[in-house]
Parts: structure tokens; C-alpha cells; sequence
């Protein structure tokens, strides 16, 4: 197979922060080359370079043996490149269809556009996949899912020669990527160059036929898939092997109330008759497929969509929790799926984001922000979470995607609340930073704080969870108890 | 009991829908309610003042305002703000009128294109400094808008000029029509013609749509290989043309020339494109949006007119009215946010 992008010794820093120390990559027409590493180890910054976005300090590209030097935007979506950004990129204000037609009327350099064209440029796509998007609805108010999903419709709208997918798939269920294994198949057999970047080991091993391996800015391994075990992938990226065991945080024995209980809770067309708990330093996980009101569940319990029927009590006391405020004010924090628009303010700084909801505790005399305080809070939870940055002062946006994430899960952490709701820890996370987060997550229970996780993913679910709840077209449909819980049995309830 | 319940709901849901239909992309419906409103309270109030006289004042002082929020909309949805278009507005009419009089020559169509031309120019030293030397767009336009003042007094003069050349003061008398007493000037009809102009421009054209792109999300915008700057260039530069013209028709509506005014006219112009719908977060807002506005403001400054408000007053209610305006425009998209069903059948199994 002819080679049709080749990256040569590419080389990019930030201030002091070394991003990419030359580094060479190749991607064949007709093959899935999956770019592997840690959080910050350069993939998306690597990704950005070649498509325009970021400039390199050093290097070149070849597309087809050819050099195009540094390519701006417009040149390399010219040369057939399109990216699936990791933060999607989208236009929140237009609608899908526009959102997905937007690139090929950038590359058509229309001058008048017309809304049936993109409309039916759409319609293509959407088809193709074999998806189900509403087409004129605007993009701030569709799902999570469904925003990942126009992204990829979009950089398929064009022919494309080669493909970069930076983590498709973060907030999509075996359904929709299988649907999208399905589109790769077929743009393989169409002779595009794909390069898939995913920190899911199961997918990286179904879609990819060769493996390239960054660790801190470097390519440390290449090779055909076949030459690695996922073992052998997360020990080659991360440089060791964390343990993905089942290991339970031990549980208080003083008789505590629950940390949480929801007895008969419902709201009007989302769920209803939910009820059970979460014990002071359990970990319950709460499951079920994408759009089966888990999230909602969650999203009621902490007051974003109040309920309408039944009872909430936090740590032995009902709250009527009605908005966000009170939520918080009850004692309980929350972690929201959609980390990047709803959980951190990408422009400020480290620092802020993190002490952003325990404002109180880091004030002083008169309720003045104490910058002491503020600044020995952020660097321990910068420590706590391994936190990959050379100065918290920096805006989050400098962090890469999976640091991101940490700054939201340690800002509510820094709350120290009863209850501590997380919707998808993990989503976007490496293996070495998932161990991490889920030690975290034990010794936060063990001080005796209740997790509600929901989680899909299944060894996550098993290695932390004292039990699973299920939740099937917003009602509770069953449990795992303690020694029940195991990947069989979850998958098996999924499955039905 | 609990039919009761349900079928309230029902219609509840009912008004939802054909709420969903009928309220428009940025909830223009609300405010075409607003402005309703505004006219019952007046009907019962003042019911004297209700005249087609009435109309055609509000038609009159909303001219001017439409012009310059034309331009206005344009930098907003972009995600900007300008206060520099009253200046620019004001210099592109009055140098027009100096130059005229200095070489003393007479004109109706050729002074309307030479301050547009102006208008350009001046808005050029916006463009230059928002997209090439990336400035805030806000503090750009304070900058040049201080200049522009400085100059056009310094430089141009800064006497009240009486009377216009004859040709453009005989467009200053010419009506289309008459409205009660209140004679309806035939430049509504430019200004109308470039109402059209410009929401063709914002919903039909790469350009509208790249403006659009760029309020919405600027870092996604340059990643699909919109450029930024050359739109940001176009966005000031049209915004200059608009005002430039604006200035010109308020020259002409007034049939006098001063430096002074206009300046000052800048909140009024604000609130109505802001409350049109046009959030200052940008990627929003209409033309459609703007006129509204601009309807509504002009309607609640001619009723504190005929209900002898002071004239202090004027800046205070307009003020509650952007307040109100803006609050209808956050709560209804607040509301919008919506959650797909998930529960098939609630009722069945209650
Ligand atoms: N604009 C920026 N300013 C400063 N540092 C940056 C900037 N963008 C990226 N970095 C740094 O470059 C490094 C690589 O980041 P990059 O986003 O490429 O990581 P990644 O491999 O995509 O990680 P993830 O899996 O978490 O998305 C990180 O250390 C990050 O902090
Ligand atoms: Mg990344």
C-alpha cells in the first residue's frame, strides 16, 4: 500500500513544555494507523500540526511522497485532510445540518449558500452512517452523543484522503461505534488513510491494523497490531502495567446514615418510581445505555432537572433540592458528562477552576478570597490528581484533554461533599490516569464520602463498585450485589 | 382530580408546540407581543395619541436607528462590539455637506455614495485594528471612536450648518406618503431596500453564514478554514459603509448639519439590536430581530413624548425596556434547552 502521509521530524513546545520531540509518523492509504498514549503525550497537538491548526517549531509534511512543508488550514483541508477534533469543534449556534455542511461549502468557496444544499449534503451523510440525527435542530441542543456524531458526519461530508479521529468516540455506546466500524471499513476499502486515536483498549484493537506509541512528546513504538496484547500496549505507552483488579474500599462500621437516598423519585417523561441508596463510603455504580436516564437521574438528584414526584434525603435529612444552589448546598457535587462546556471555564486558569465550587473554603477574614489559601488548595489537588502542568496559573485550555477532566473531577473533590455524583470519570482517560482516579475514588469514599458513578464501562464499574444499579427506559431495573458484581453478569443485564 | 391534572397538562403541552412554531429563531414573536402590549397600555392611557400621526413619527425616528443597526447586527453577531458607528456616522454626514459647500456643488444620489465612501474609510481603522492587530473589538471601536470625533472637530469644523445644498434638501422635504400628519420621508425606502440587503446577505451568503460560524465559535470557525481575519476585515468595513450612509440620511431627514449630534444615540442602537435578539455572546440575531427592536424602542420613546415624560426619563425606561427585552431573550433560550423523552408511557403505567 502507497504511503499517503508521512509527518517528519516534528517538533513543538509551549513556553518550557516540550509537546512533540521530533517525531515521525506514517499513515498508509487503505490501512487505521492508532496513535497511542498517555494524556498530554502530544496526539492531539501532533493532530493540530498537520492539519494547520498549531504551527511546528520543526519538520515537514509529505502527502503522497510529495512536501507540503507546513500546511496552513485551508492547504491541508485542500489536500484532503480532515480532522475529527477531540473537542469536536462545532458551531453550538447553527443548526446540524449547517454544522455538517460547513467544510465542503468552505472548500466549494461558495459565495451564496443555499439551506436545501446543506440539507441534503447532510441528509447524505447522516444516511451513509446509518444515523439518526435531527437535522434541524441547533447543535447546543443536542446530546453529547449526538454532537460527536455531527462532528464525524462533518469531516465525512468531503471526500477525504486522509482522516484523523481524535477520540470519535468518548461519548458514544457499542451501538453507534459499531456503526462508525462499519463507515471506517468502508473508507479503508475506498483507499482512505485513517488515523484513529483512542484511550478505549478494546476499540483500539477492533479498528487499527498498525499502532503507533507516543510517551511524553516521542514515538517510543511502531508496529502492526497483531505485534501487541493490550497489555503490552498500556505497558509500552505508559511504561508500566497499572492493576485493573477489583478492589474494594473498606466500609465504615459505625452504623452512618446513608449518604444518599432516593425513595420514588420521578419527572415528567424522563423517569419515574426511582428509588434506592448510596451508603457513607460506598461506591454504588449506576448503569444502563446511553439514553436510558441514568444521566437524567443524576442530573435530578443534583437539581439541574428538578424532580417533580418523591424524596431526596442527603445523609439522614430530606432536602428539597430545586436548583443547582441547592444541590450544592445540600452537600452534594457533581461531575457532569459534558466536562468541556459544562464543567470547566476553559479560558481561566487552572488554578480557579478548581477552587471555583469551594469558594468558601478558601476565603478568609470578611469573605475576601484568600490567595494563600487559593494557591496551597489548587497545587494539593494538582498534586492529588497528577494534574500534567508546569504552572497552574496557565488557562485550562493549555492542559491536554484528559487533564481537562481531572481539573473538573478536583474541583468537586475540593468541596468535600456528602455525595459525590460522577457521569463518566474516566470517559477520555488513560489506563495509568484511570488507576489513579479510581484510588481517588476509594480514599474519598473511605473518609466517608458516597459515590454514585455512572459508568459504562464495564472493568471500571467492576474494580471500584460495592454494587450496580441498572436503569432501563427510565426506570430502576435491578442490582448487582458485592459478590455479584462481576464483568459477566454486567454485561450479560446490558445485553438483554 | 387526576384527569383534571392530565388534561391541563395536555394543553399545556398544546400551547408549547404551537409556541415552538411560532416563536421564530430568535423569538422575534415575543417581542412583536412586547410591542402589542406596549400599544394596549397606550390605548388605554392616552388613547388620543393612538393616530396613523403616531405611526408616522415612530416610522420617522426609527430611520436613522435601523441604518446604524444595520451595521451594528453585523459586528454583534460576529461575536464583537462597536460603539464607533454614531462618529463615524456623523463625521461620513457632515464632511459630506463641508466638502460640498467648500467647492460648492449640489448633488442628491453622489453625497449619499461619497459618505458611505467615508464610511469605509473610517471603518477601515476598526478592521485594521480588530483583525490585524487583534484587538478587542469593544476597546478598538472606544479608540477609534475617539479619534474619529477628534478629527472630524479639529479638522473638519465644528460649526452648525443651517441650511443643506437645494437638491439634498429637496429629498429632506419629498414624502412618499402622508401618515395623519406626519409626512413619511422617501428615504425609508434605501434604508428598507438595505433592511433587505443585508438579512439576504446574513442567511443566503458564505459570507452571512461565515459571520455567523465565527460568533458561534471562532477556534472551530478557523479550523474548518474560514478566515477569520478577511471576514472580520469585510464585517467592519460594511458596518462603515452603513453608518457612513446613515449618518447622511440623518443629515437629510434633519435638513442641518451638526458635529454634535448622533453622538450619544449610540444606546438606543444597542438596546435595539441586542434586544432584536442579538446576545452579545454573538452568533445570533436577525434582521428581522433588529427592525423589532428598533420598532419598539422608537414606540416607547414617541409614547413618553406624547404622555409629556420628561425627557430624563427617556434614558431610564429605555433602559428597563433593553432590561425586559433582554431578560425575554435569556429566559426563552434558557428554556430551549430541551430532553428528549425517555419514559414511553407514563399515564399507562400510573
Ligand atoms: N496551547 C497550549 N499551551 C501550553 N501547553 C499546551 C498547549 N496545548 C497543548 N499543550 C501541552 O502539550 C502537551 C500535549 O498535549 P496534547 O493535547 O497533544 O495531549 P494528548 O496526547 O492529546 O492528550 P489527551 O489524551 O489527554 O487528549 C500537554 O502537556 C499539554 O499541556
Ligand atoms: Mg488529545
Amino acid at each position: 500500500m502507497p504511503l499517503a502521509l508521512q509527518a517528519k521530524g516534528i517538533t513543538k513546545t509551549y513556553g518550557g513544555v516540550k509537546a512533540l520531540t521530533e517525531v515521525d509518523i506514517d499513515v498508509r492509504a487503505g490501512e487505521v494507523m492508532c496513535l497511542a498514549g498517555a494524556n498530554g503525550s502530544g496526539k492531539s497537538t501532533l493532530i493540530k500540526i498537520i492539519s494547520g491548526v498549531e504551527t511546528a517549531d520543526a519538520g515537514h509534511i509529505e502527502m503522497d511522497g510529495v512536501d507540503v512543508g507546513r500546511p496552513s488550514v485551508t492547504d491541508s483541508i485542500d489536500l484532503g485532510i480532515q480532522v475529527i477534533y477531540q473537542d469536536m469543534s462545532l458551531f453550538p449556534n447553527l443548526t446540524v445540518a449547517e454544522n455538517i455542511a460547513m467544510s465542503a461549502r468552505v472548500k466549494a468557496r461558495s459565495k451564496v449558500v443555499r439551506v436545501q444544499a446543506a440539507r441534503s449534503i447532510a441528509a447524505r451523510v447522516v444516511e451513509r452512517l446509518g444515523l439518526q440525527l435531527s437535522l434541524d435542530e441547533k447543535v447546543e441542543n443536542i446530546s453529547v452523543a449526538d454532537r460527536q456524531l455531527v462532528a464525524i458526519c462533518r469531516a465525512l461530508a468531503l471526500d477525504v484522503k486522509v482522516l484523523f479521529m481524535d477520540e470519535p468516540t468518548t461519548a458514544l455506546t457499542w451501538r453507534e461505534i459499531d456503526s462508525l466500524s462499519r463507515v471506517v471499513e468502508q473508507l479503508k476499502a475506498d483507499g482512505v488513510a485513517i488515523v484513529f486515536v483512542s484511550h478505549k483498549t478494546e476499540e483500539v484493537f477492533m479498528m487499527s491494523d498498525r499502532i503507533t506509541v507516543l510517551r511524553n512528546g516521542a514515538v517510543v513504538k511502531s508496529g502492526a497490531a497483531a505485534e501487541f496484547t493490550p497489555d503490552t500496549l498500556i505497558e509500552s505507552l505508559l511504561g508500566y502495567l497499572p492493576s485493573e483488579e477489583r478492589q474494594l474500599s473498606a466500609l465504615p462500621v459505625e452504623d452512618k446514615a446513608p449518604a444518599l437516598e432516593v425513595h420514588e423519585i420521578g419527572r415528567n417523561d424522563l423517569f419515574e418510581g426511582v428509588s434506592f441508596e448510596v451508603g457513607a463510603g460506598e461506591i454504588v455504580g449506576l448503569t444502563g445505555l446511553l439514553g436510558s436516564g441514568r444521566s437524567e437521574i443524576a442530573e435530578s438528584i443534583f437539581g439541574i432537572l428538578p424532580i417533580d414526584t418523591g424524596e431526596i434525603r442527603v445523609a439522614g435529612q430530606a432536602k428539597p433540592i430545586g436548583s443547582v444552589q441547592e444541590g450544592i448546598e445540600a452537600g452534594i457535587g457533581y461531575v457532569p458528562e459534558d466536562r468541556l462546556t459544562q464543567g470547566v471555564i476553559l479560558e481561566q486558569s487552572i488554578e480557579s477552576n478548581l477552587i471555583a465550587a469551594s469558594l468558601d473554603k478558601v476565603s478568609g477574614r470578611g469573605g475576601f478570597l484568600d490567595s494563600g489559601q487559593m494557591a496551597r488548595a489548587s497545587q494539593h489537588a494538582v498534586e492529588k490528581l497528577g494534574i500534567k502542568t508546569d504552572n497552574p496559573a496557565n488557562p485550562v485550555s493549555s492542559l491536554s484533554g484528559g487533564n481537562q477532566q481531572r481539573v473538573v473531577l478536583g474541583k468537586w473533590m475540593e468541596t468535600e461533599p456528602s455525595v459525590l455524583i460522577l457521569n463518566g470519570p474516566t470517559v477520555g482517560v488513560d489506563a495509568g490516569s484511570k488507576a489513579v482516579i479510581l484510588d481517588i475514588l476509594r480514599l474519598t469514599a473511605e473518609q466517608g464520602t458516597g459515590i454514585l458513578m455512572i459508568s459504562d464501562d464495564v472493568p471500571e464499574l467492576v474494580s471500584v463498585c460495592h454494587r450496580v444499579l441498572f436503569v432501563r427506559r427510565g426506570r430502576m431495573d435491578g442490582a448487582l450485589e458485592m459478590d455479584e458484581v462481576s464483568p459477566e453478569r454486567i454485561r450479560e443485564r446490558l445485553d438483554r | 382530580m387526576k384527569a383534571y391534572t392530565r388534561r391541563s397538562r395536555g394543553a399545556r403541552l398544546r400551547v408549547h408546540e404551537i409556541w415552538d412554531r411560532y416563536k421564530g429563531e430568535n423569538h422575534e414573536t415575543a417581542l412583536l407581543l412586547l410591542i402589542l402590549a406596549l400599544l394596549g397600555v397606550m390605548a388605554i392611557v392616552e388613547p388620543s395619541a393612538l393616530t396613523m400621526t403616531f405611526v408616522g413619527d415612530i416610522i420617522r425616528s426609527g430611520i436613522v436607528t435601523l441604518a446604524l443597526a444595520l451595521g451594528l447586527l453585523l459586528v454583534i453577531i460576529s461575536g464583537g462590539m462597536d460603539v464607533s458607528f454614531p462618529a463615524i456616522a456623523i463625521f461620513s454626514g457632515y464632511a459630506t455637506i463641508t466638502v460640498m459647500n467648500f467647492f460648492g456643488v449640489d448633488g442628491a444620489l453622489w453625497p449619499f455614495l461619497l459618505a458611505s465612501i467615508m464610511g469605509i474609510a473610517l471603518g477601515s481603522l476598526n478592521a485594521l485594528f480588530v483583525a490585524r492587530y487583534r484587538m478587542e473589538t469593544l476597546i478598538a471601536s472606544l479608540g477609534t471612536q475617539v479619534i474619529i470625533r477628534g478629527v472630524l472637530l479639529a479638522f473638519i469644523g465644528s460649526v452648525y450648518i443651517s441650511t443643506l445644498p437645494a437638491q439634498l434638501d429637496a429629498i429632506g422635504a419629498s414624502s412618499i406618503m402622508r401618515l395623519g400628519n406626519s409626512p413619511v420621508n422617501i428615504l425609508v425606502l434605501p434604508v428598507i431596500a438595505l433592511a433587505f440587503l443585508v438579512s439576504w446577505m446574513l442567511r443566503k451568503t458564505m459570507f452571512g453564514r461565515s459571520i455567523y460560524a465565527i460568533g458561534g465559535d471562532r477556534e472551530s470557525a478557523r479550523r474548518v478554514g474560514i478566515r477569520v481575519p478577511s471576514v472580520q476585515v469585510r464585517i467592519y468595513l460594511i458596518a462603515g459603509a452603513l453608518a457612513g450612509f446613515a449618518g447622511m440620511v440623518h443629515v437629510v431627514l434633519s435638513r442641518h448639519a451638526s458635529p454634535f449630534e448622533l453622538v450619544g444615540t449610540e444606546l438606543n442602537v444597542i438596546a435595539a439590536v441586542v434586544i432584536g435578539g442579538a446576545l452579545d455572546s454573538g452568533g445570533r440575531g436577525s434582521v428581522k430581530g433588529t427592525v423589532y427592536g428598533v420598532l419598539l424602542i422608537s414606540l416607547v420613546q414617541n409614547s413618553l413624548v406624547r404622555l409629556g415624560v420628561s425627557s430624563y426619563w427617556h434614558v431610564l425606561v429605555v433602559g428597563v425596556v433593553v432590561l425586559v427585552g433582554v431578560a425575554i431573550q435569556a429566559q426563552a433560550s434558557s428554556r430551549e434547552a430541551k430532553t428528549t423523552r425517555i419514559l414511553e408511557s407514563t399515564e399507562a403505567s400510573a
